[in-house]
């Protein structure tokens, strides 16, 4: 049998496939909740979404499709032997990826020292459908944060197998496993980004 | 493709590591299997017990053994049990661990090392479920459901259960895409997809529905749990939810996991009767079929939950014509398993008789499962002891009595001993009619219009409630001599040889005991799995 001798590349990436459509409805649920909230107080997403920093809102955008490209690109690299480009290339989706939560942490704590948080005084105000739209923005972006922190690090752990031989131009797996993973990340923050702050 | 000459019993210690660790570290597909097994059995019998005890409370109206708040707490905990940790994995965790890979002519699953994760996370819900009831403000008292708003208001310890399942539910997930995994990829050369045993179509159908519902659920309880904590307020009307969406989505997982329970039963059984009808199984495609089609088909029914939430008609009427529809492909298999009995030469053994159990007691869950679905009916019996009666026999007479089949059917096979045939008959029979005197009388009690979870009853409600509660001790009694004549046999049964049963599956051609390396080579596929042409049972 192939599996006994060689790993099973092909099953691998079914695994992780399916590990994907999980992320996928885990997050669907939420933006069924985010489409029911819209539906029911279009006026009020509008209004809070104007609140929202459309700048830092279009720099993360940018900074993670670039990331992804970045991560794209190592598996190329990677497979044309190129070790010491590929662990650069890695490490610079890294630091992309913690640019965009040092971004979103000036963006929450501003956001809380004006008192918008979920149960803040100064929140529960605010309209019905502001309350639900800023409750759906922390639970949404914080969600996709924890997947960004969760990327850096198993891309953190993925450099270290590539500097180690563990990974290699035959052996990318792993490497290729996890990209699929950031480019879910980055996927699903395309959606977000227009529901927040380009809705207003 | 190294030989193996000598085989050695899957649970025999290897040696060098202690016992202990070597099963703990395990990522053997079998030994995991076990685990999950024994964890699991253990949890019906919690369940069971908790159980007992809510019917005989209810022996009378004003019979004291439980509080008000501590009865709530009983049947929120024998719901959260039989819930999600019995029913949810009991099928597919245990016999589809240990016996998936087998069927399927392969050495393990595609990711063994995932595969222990998600026995470790099982293990870890099922700690912090019990911790829930012993920490914060009392234990959980919102039924198995969670709804809201009253689980996000109540004081007890709502949070820990909640995360308690989702764990449970990750778990759920990673056996699901364990096996599509295995399913696609590791099926010996020549097993194509319509020679593959129907048990593994069936895990195959219940493993896309545990992947693409299960996370639903994840997030519903993520959203409770930030509701319960940092004060979001989600699902609460005043700050912009809507508490229907709760009902909406808790539904969108949990109607489909109706079918992760059944389904797996349903694959367990049709293995059951071709080997004792010494029949070829009637229907092969049409029972793999509609496998799928049940699975597609019951995650589009979860309205159904809400007819009396408020919904709007059309709604009502779409979704009351979709369970309809998934009727019929539970009806195919029906008719599919009594048509292999027909003219077969049939063998009355204990896991026939359980398979033969599980029919009928399914059919009657399933026919009032119409009753429920139908919106004109449901007004009036939703939320009674119909709806109670119905699901039991469902998921009890069904689900339940299938792992017990696949207990009678595999014991041999797993541990290599035959139990005591004339008792095991015996325990099904007072198994059978504890069951039904249990709770067919919850049938007439809901149309009485009995209201399901209620503390207290009205009189005229005494005799049927005292019916249901004598028949739950005679099921107990007969639950117990099940498994004391399981256990038994463990040590001192009588060694079987390869195939005491004359099944054609790979499993029976490899020792009894299952040996640690499941096939001396890997099998080529010629025939299909219910080709009975030159199998002898052992003996014959």
């Amino acid at each position: 049998m192939e599996n006994s001798e060689h790993k099973d590349f092909l099953g691998a990436k079914i695994g992780m496939w399916l590990f994907l459509f999980t992320e996928i409805i885990l997050f669907g649920g939420l933006f069924l909740l985010y489409s029911v909230g819209l539906s029911k107080h279009a006026e009020d997403f509008h209004k809070a979404g104007q609140e929202l920093d459309v700048l830092i809102g279009t720099i993360n955008t940018l900074v993670l499709i670039t990331s992804s490209f970045f991560i794209a690109l190592s598996i190329t690299t990677l497979r044309l032997g190129k070790k010491k480009i590929t662990v650069f290339l890695v490490g610079l989706t890294i630091l992309s990826a913690i640019v965009f939560l040092i971004n979103k942490y000036f963006e929450w704590t501003a956001k809380i020292s004006h008192g918008i948080y979920p149960d803040s005084k100064h929140l529960l105000e605010l309209p019905q459908g502001e309350i639900s739209f800023y409750n759906l923005y922390y639970t949404m972006t914080g969600l996709h944060a924890v997947h960004v922190l969760i990327g850096v690090i198993i891309l953190s752990i993925v450099c270290l197998l590539i500097v180690k031989n563990r990974i290699t131009g035959n052996n990318f797996i792993v490497l290729e496993n996890s990209a699929l993973y950031w480019h879910l990340v980055d996927l699903i923050w395309i959606f977000l980004y227009p529901l927040f702050y380009l809705i207003a | 493709m190294t030989t193996y000459t000598e085989s050695i019993p899957f649970m025999k210690s290897k040696g060098g590591r202690s016992a202990i660790l070597e099963w703990m570290l395990t990522t053997d597909h079998k030994r995991i299997g076990i685990l999950y097994f024994f964890t699991i059995l253990s949890m019906f019998i919690v369940g069971m017990i908790v159980g007992l005890v809510i019917r005989l409370h209810l022996f009378n109206p004003a019979y004291n053994i439980l509080g008000p708040q501590t009865y709530n707490a009983a049947f929120t905990l024998h719901g959260v049990i039989m819930i999600f940790l019995f029913v949810i994995p009991s099928i597919p965790a245990s016999f589809g661990n240990i016996f998936l890979p087998i069927l399927l002519g392969a050495e393990d699953v595609s990711f063994p090392r995932i595969n222990l994760l998600s026995y470790y996370l099982y293990l870890v819900g099922i700690i912090l479920a019990v911790i829930s009831l012993f920490t914060g403000k009392g234990a959980p008292d919102t039924g198995w459901t969670f709804y809201v708003p009253f689980s996000e208001m109540t004081t007890t310890n709502v949070t820990m259960a909640a995360f308690a399942v989702f764990l449970v539910g990750f778990s759920s997930i990673l056996t699901g895409l364990n096996f599509i995994t295995t399913i696609h990829r590791l099926r010996a050369p020549g097993m194509s997809w319509t020679k593959m045993p129907l048990f593994a179509w069936s895990l195959y159908a219940t493993a896309w529905i545990q992947i693409l519902a299960t996370p639903v659920l994840a997030i519903t309880l993520i959203v409770v749990m930030l509701d319960r904590m940092l004060g979001f307020g989600m699902f609460d009307p005043a700050r912009g939810g809507d508490p229907l969406l709760f009902q909406h989505m808790f539904w969108i997982y949990s109607h489909p996991a109706v079918y992760i329970m059944i389904l797996p039963g349903m694959g367990l059984i049709t293995e059951i009767i071709p080997v004792f009808a010494r029949k070829p199984i009637f229907g092969y495609k049409a029972i793999a079929l509609s496998s799928l089609l049940i699975a597609f088909a019951g995650s589009l029914v979860w309205g159904h939950h809400m007819f009396t939430s408020g919904m709007s008609d059309t709604a009502i009427w779409i979704f009351s014509l979709l369970t309809f529809i998934v009727a019929i492909p539970s009806a195919i298999k029906v008719f599919n398993w009594v048509a292999t009995l027909y003219k077969g030469s049939i063998a009355i053994e204990p896991p026939l008789l359980y398979a033969l159990g599980f029919i009928f007691l399914f059919s009657i869950g399933g026919l009032t499962g119409l009753v429920v679905g139908s919106a004109g009916t449901d007004i009036h019996v939703h939320d009674t002891y119909f709806v109670v009666g119905h699901f039991h026999y469902v998921i009890f007479g069904g689900t339940g009595f299938a792992f017990f089949a696949g207990m009678h059917y595999w014991f041999p096979k797993m541990f290599g001993k035959m139990y005591n045939k004339n008792v095991a008959t015996t325990a099904w029979a007072i198994i059978f009619i504890g069951f039904n005197l249990t709770y067919f009388p919850f049938f007439i009690l809901g149309l009485n219009g009995m209201p399901r979870r209620y503390y207290d009853y009205l009189p005229q409600h005494q005799f049927l409630h005292q019916v249901s509660s004598i028949g739950a001790i005679i099921l107990v009694i007969g639950l117990i001599i099940m498994f004391i004549n399981l256990f038994k046999s463990i040590k001192s049964g009588k060694p079987v040889g390869k195939n005491p049963w004359g099944g054609a599956t790979l499993e029976w051609t490899i020792d009894s005991p299952l040996p640690s390396h499941n096939f001396k080579e890997i099998p080529n596929i010629t025939k299909g799995p219910y080709n009975f042409k030159g199998i002898k049972a052992d003996g014959e």
